[in-house]
């Protein structure tokens, strides 16, 4: 089981130090999580590595780059991985390979290592029709898109049953044609 | 009083499916004082239990049992196991549908004359014409409350509308409001008014929205003449040494197998399990399936040459409030061979959710490309095109060579490419569409590939001749009198329109000859 862990208090000193290799991302790696220390929220995993969780989601933000969508929903969007990798350990090696196999090819630092998105992005389209490719992008278009807590951000209202449909908001308030 | 029918009662007339066409039919017969049960594979719902999200709609009342997809269609490979996008619970794809409700058009009942012969197309003429169809039209009309039609007023246009008609009207098209819809502009028939909520392919949850579940369905059992059984997936129709159906067998709720008899035998199972369940029912007898002797069972399926174009604005638009398919340009539906092919198209207003948006807008698609487009979902436009598609025997639903369903019966596999006159059409449409919405100022523009099918079609067709086809003018086997197709399947061409209305009106017509031929005592 992964847990997002809400509010998670501030992490030491020590623990801090311990952050590596994860690009831009800020995350951090204590014991077995991953954790964003700016944002107050941690993902334990209990399969995967967490290192290999934390390159997970990159690779995820990667695949589906939206830079208004904090990490912590790219997180939640992978963490069914660790939840299959527990399960089945053919998921459990699809994925620690797959991100093994990222790393090697991107060299000394591994793929989180690299500091531009386009060079990740090619390492990316190397692999795209490979097995572990498409089960990380194919979890993604449910596992992130279908996410309620970020429609808002993409201006999607979602139900509207509850709210009397939109007959007195706004179906047709465009005014700029 | 709503019927209860013995399993053992030979007098019923047995409908297998409760969407336009088994909903319909069952009604109708019902009121005439015919004892009817319809068998009906998924759940009953009532409106109320309707979901307003995308994801879990699908999962309430979609038809998720095993299918494949295969040809040369792309939905071959980006959605392998999802050949049709359908609905399996009382109602059927009447829950599910956006509303739009045209006639076909006159030369559309003579496709082979009007388009002649079309390299690698079957086509062939309905058995049918457009006059005779016309009073059933009127009828269906009526009883669905299509707006434009009985003095019921057209819907109000929404965000997604205003767009399309100012692109209509920048590119010189006459022919767009807001549509033929089967969807209350005002309270009708006990139902009310449309609200404008934007979930009409999830299930209307105010009812305002034309579906069996909720008018036929009711109405019917309201005679006493009518049964409906939810959770009965039907494996098998059988039949006596004459060759005659006799009964119709099925698992229930329990996944036990059980068998109703039947005096006749009607199937409205859509286009992919129609011909299925009459593959599957092949017997010494009639060793190539039931009513097989043309072997066109299966074939010629069709799917409406469909795409959509999104387009982004730099104000915003909202274009998933409101109703979805509230817009329609007809323009291009004529027949005008001068365009490269034969046939039209509709362009209709459609929007999805931001769920089903990042699923269906470029299937497979990732990186800047595709997110940028999604980071303007709000300042989104989008249409549907919905054109005729040539039948082509090769495009068939053929039972899979393996693969078999909990009832250890062959699953479907829905076998598709398309016809050069699909891709010309398509490719024009996309043209059209992307021109409008330049024309309205859009910053980007989107070529949107076909989605899992929602228009099946064909694959039991009418034919005059019983070499050529299926099923006679009214829906009746050529091989088997007391057995009828009462779906779409019965399609000899698919025409440019959305298919709900023709259904239905067939299905009225299909009653009065059934109604007519049991007192005649012929079946």
């Amino acid at each position: 089981m992964v847990t997002i862990h809400e509010g998670r208090p501030g992490l030491s000193r020590r623990e801090l130090l311990k952050r590596g290799g994860v690009g831009a991302a800020l995350l951090v790696i204590s014991g077995s999580a991953v954790i964003s220390p700016q944002h107050a929220w941690g993902l334990e995993t209990t399969a995967l590595k967490p290192e290999t969780m934390a390159t997970l989601i990159q690779m995820a933000r990667d695949i589906y780059p939206h830079d208004q969508v904090p990490d912590k929903y790219y997180a939640i969007a992978v963490k069914s991985h660790d939840e299959a990798a527990g399960k089945d350990a053919a998921h459990k090696e699809l994925i620690e390979k797959g991100i093994a196999d990222l790393d090697q090819k991107a060299g000394a630092g591994g793929y989180a290592g690299l500091g531009w998105e386009e060079e990740r992005v090619k390492l990316l389209q190397g692999i795209e029709d490979t097995p572990f490719f498409q089960a990380v992008r194919g979890g993604l278009v449910v596992g992130l898109y279908n996410q309620k807590e970020i429609w808002p951000i993409f201006g999607y209202e979602g139900e509207s049953y509850s709210k009397g449909g939109y007959i007195a908001r706004g179906f047709d308030d465009i005014e700029w044609l | 009083m709503v019927a209860k029918y013995d399993l053992n009662d030979d007098k019923v007339v047995v409908i297998i499916g409760s969407g336009a066409g088994g909903g319909t039919l069952g009604n109708e017969l019902a009121q005439k004082g015919i004892d009817v049960v319809i068998l009906e594979a998924g759940n009953r719902y009532e409106y109320a239990d309707f979901i307003n999200d995308e994801w879990d709609s699908f999962a309430q009342l979609s038809w998720g049992d095993p299918r494949t997809a295969s040809g040369g269609w792309r939905v071959a490979k980006d959605f392998s196991g999802l050949p049709a996008w359908i609905v399996k619970a009382v109602g059927g794809t009447t829950t599910h549908w956006a509303g739009a409700s045209l006639r076909l058009q006159e030369h559309e009942f003579k496709a082979l004359t009007h388009y002649g012969k079309i390299e690698g197309a079957n086509l062939l003429d309905w058995p049918l014409t457009l006059a005779e169809l016309e009073p059933y039209y009127a009828k269906a009309e009526d009883k669905m409350g299509v707006t434009r039609t009985n003095g019921i007023e057209g819907l109000p246009g929404n965000n997604n509308f205003k767009i399309l008609k100012a692109g209509a009207d920048a590119l010189g098209y006459k022919e767009c409001h807001t549509g033929n819809m089967a969807i209350n502009s005002a309270e009708r028939d006990g139902r009310m008014a449309c609200q404008q909520t934007g979930f009409c392919f999830q299930g209307c949850k105010w009812g305002a929205k034309w579906s069996t579940l909720y008018t036929e369905i009711p109405k019917g059992e309201e005679t006493g003449k009518l049964e409906v059984r939810p959770n009965s997936h039907v494996v098998k129709i059988e039949h006596d040494d004459s060759g005659k159906v006799t009964s119709v067998v099925y698992a229930d709720k329990d996944g036990k197998l059980q068998s109703q008899k039947a005096r006749i035998v009607c199937v409205a199972g859509n286009s992919i399990e129609s011909p299925r369940l009459l593959l599957n029912s092949a017997s010494s007898k009639f060793p190539d399936g039931l009513a097989n002797s043309s072997g066109q069972v299966g074939k010629n399926y069709m799917r409406h040459t469909t795409g959509s174009v999104y387009a982004i604005f730099d104000k915003p638009v909202h274009m998933y409030r409101g109703t979805t398919m509230a817009g329609i340009v007809r323009d291009e539906a004529k027949h005008d061979p001068s365009r490269g092919f034969v046939g039209g198209y509709e362009l209709e207003t459609l929007a999805l959710g931001l769920p089903f948006m990042a699923a269906f807008l470029n299937p497979g698609g990732w990186g800047r490309g595709f997110t940028t487009a999604l980071d303007h979902y709000d300042h989104m436009a989008g249409m549907w095109i919905v054109g005729e598609d040539m039948p082509q025997e090769q495009n068939a639903v053929k039972l899979h060579g393996e693969m078999k369903d909990k009832y250890a019966m062959p699953i479907p596999d829905v076998w598709f490419t398309d016809h050069p006159n699909d891709d010309a059409m398509r490719n024009h449409a996309y043209k059209q569409g992307m021109a409008m919405y330049d024309a309205v100022g859009a910053t980007r523009t989107f070529p949107t590939p076909p989605y899992p099918s929602t228009h099946n079609l064909g694959t039991n067709r009418m034919s005059e001749k019983a070499l050529d086809g299926v099923v006679n003018k009214f829906g009746q086997t050529h091989d088997i009198k007391n057995l009828f197709v009462s779906d779409g399947s019965q399609f000899t061409t698919g025409g440019a329109e959305n298919p709900t209305l023709t259904i239905v009106t067939l299905a009225i017509r299909q009653a009065d000859h059934i109604a007519k031929e049991m007192a005649a005592k012929n079946i």
